[in-house]
């Protein structure tokens, strides 16, 4: 099943590939194996518990959790390590600033740079890291609050805005580095109830323009909408995954079952 | 039963009669004498002052502009900011070894400011100072090799060099730890959101971290300056000419010796009273970013408490 989706979507090689991936914490072993393939283009929805994993595997993908087992793969490169005289070595901290390049993120607790105007938030990487010169960078960040619905707040500072205009704000500073791949962590878990709907609405719309992306959320309809899979994570394995009708409408695994049933 | 009564007092114009915009203050008669009370205090000792011919009020403003008053100041000044820009820099970087993860780093700058923090500023001062008692000369060599240069103590630890050096290391152990404690203050997804977007330390350092860590550290910076400009007056013991050792070596002369202490007195305190004045602009700057919303942050905080 999972197979039939990767082919229906764009690229034949995965943009994220990511085998037997252990992560522990001291004693506390989070992630116990983790398999996965994203195609370039795909939105893979995690779902699970609290403490399933799910974001710490996230966070791993960008090396923000180093991996102690397996390998991760984004876009051809490992992440975390390089091949040097046929040995695998530890890339230095630069290194992994580099790789980390392609890789938009986003967080739960939208973590803007709350000394800067919106409108600084957005330019600072792509000037700052990726050299763009500040005109393209100032006209880019333009359209792109133009697109999440916040032009007019674009000499603002973060703490003059609504929580889910913040993370709008954050959606767009992620995507000013032009991202390979985008990840979403819990990105509407710090949200009243009535703001999440507009972060939601502009993850829609992204996800309809075929980028590719990764999110960790609780948002049971967000993945029923615009998932091309649903990913169940439960102890730190996955437990199930398929498309979202199948795994949302009717899970076969009764962890599945037993947490979705919390939500209907 | 008397709150029900009040409003049947006055049935006509009531709401208008009890609109809080029409409200007075009562008339404040202890605020009025406590004031008085102080005016009175004040003016008093003040008269005290200025009359008590002791003082030398006529010699204070004699010598308050002297050329060896002047020159001892500058010297102040001058020490001032060279040991204070070297304290901050020196600070900055201790700071950062302390909080890095290597320990060779890590266990160095602790090091550092045990001892610096651990000894009087005065003994570290006369120390320098007689640097060539223990090492006459200062060479620069390889490790259990040949000596490549090589100067007199002396001619190098001069009480100015001496007055610099000692203030500036002193500086930078208190600065570390106030930079230290400014860099922990900044939230932990900062630092975290700087290195998704693929920032070097460095320049997450620079732009994200500092930036806003400079909330917390000037304050006790400001703290620190006003207290370098007033530990300078320690190196008069290394006969070193500040503003103090200037008005001692009129005094010794003349025997005026609280005239002269005052002229010091008074030059402390203007030059204090500048700095004060310049800390909360830069205070204020480094609180741009929240300073028009205070009212709106509060209004967010009571929506989430009422959401809840």
């Amino acid at each position: 099943m999972t197979g039939a989706l990767n082919q229906s979507a764009v690229g034949t090689r995965p943009l994220v590939q990511a085998r037997n991936v252990h992560k522990s914490f001291d004693q506390l072993e989070v992630l116990k194996g983790i398999d996965l393939d994203v195609a370039p283009g795909e939105v893979v929805v995690i779902l699970g518990p609290s403490g399933s994993g799910k974001s710490t595997f996230l966070r791993c993908i960008n090396h923000l959790e180093a991996i102690q087992k397996g390998f991760i793969e984004v876009d051809g490169e490992q992440i975390g390590y390089r091949v040097k005289n046929d040995k695998l070595q530890k890339l230095t901290p630069n290194g992994i600033a580099r790789q980390r390049r392609k890789i938009g993120m986003v967080f739960q607790q939208f973590n803007l740079y709350p000394h800067m105007t919106v409108l600084q938030n957005i330019i600072e990487a792509p000037v700052g890291v990726h050299g763009e010169s500040r005109r393209d960078a100032i006209e880019n960040a333009r359209q792109l609050l133009k697109r999440v619905g916040l032009s007019e707040k674009e000499n603002s500072y973060p703490r003059q805005l609504s929580g889910g205009q913040q993370q709008r704000v954050a959606i767009a500073r992620a995507l000013a580095i032009k991202p390979k791949l985008m990840l979403f962590d819990e990105p509407t878990s710090a949200l009243d109830p009535e703001l999440v709907g507009e972060v939601l609405a502009t993850m829609k719309d992204l996800a309809k323009q075929g980028l590719t992306m990764i999110v960790v959320t609780h948002e049971i309809g967000f993945a029923k909408e615009a998932a091309d899979r649903v990913v169940f994570m439960d102890g730190g394995v996955i437990v199930e995954q398929g498309r979202p009708e199948d795994v949302i409408g009717n899970p076969q695994h009764p962890r599945t079952q037993a947490f979705l049933s919390r939500f209907l | 039963m008397s709150s029900n009564a009040t409003p049947r007092v006055a049935p006509s114009g009531a709401t208008e009669f009890r609109d809080v915009a029409t409200a007075h203050a009562p008339f404040p008669f202890g605020r009025l004498a406590l004031w008085l009370i102080v005016a009175i205090v004040v003016v008093d000792f003040g008269w005290i002052v200025a009359k008590n011919e002791n003082f030398g009020w006529p010699v204070v403003a004699q010598y308050f502009f002297d050329p060896i008053v002047l020159s001892g100041l500058y010297v102040s000044l001058g020490l001032t900011v060279v040991a204070m820009i070297l304290g901050v820099a020196l600070g900055l970087v201790i700071a950062i070894m302390r909080m890095s993860n290597d320990r060779l780093a890590s266990g160095f700058a602790s090091l550092f400011i045990w001892f610096f923090r651990g000894t009087p500023l005065l003994v570290q001062l006369i120390f320098w100072y007689n640097m060539s008692t223990l090492f006459p000369q200062l060479s620069i060599a390889i490790p259990f090799g040949p000596t490549l240069a090589s100067w007199d103590t002396n001619s190098v630890i001069t009480p100015m060099t001496a007055a610099i050096v000692g203030l500036a290391l002193n500086e930078a152990a208190y600065m570390a730890e106030i930079i230290r404690g400014g860099l922990l203050s900044v939230e932990r997804g900062q630092a975290e959101t700087a290195e998704a977007f693929g920032m070097t330390k460095g320049r997450a350092l620079r732009r994200i971290i500092i930036p806003q860590a400079m909330r917390s550290i000037v304050p006790p910076t400001g703290n620190q300056l006003i207290s370098m400009i007033k530990a300078t007056s320690l190196v008069s013991v290394i006969a070193m000419a500040d503003l103090l050792y200037s008005v001692q070596s009129i005094y010794n002369r003349t025997f005026e010796i609280i005239p002269m202490l005052m002229v010091a007195v008074i030059w402390y305190l203007l030059i204090t009273s500048v700095l004060n004045v310049g800390q909360s602009y830069i205070e204020a700057y480094y609180g741009r970013s929240d300073r028009r919303n205070a009212g709106a942050a509060k209004t967010a905080a009571t929506t989430e408490e009422a959401s809840h």
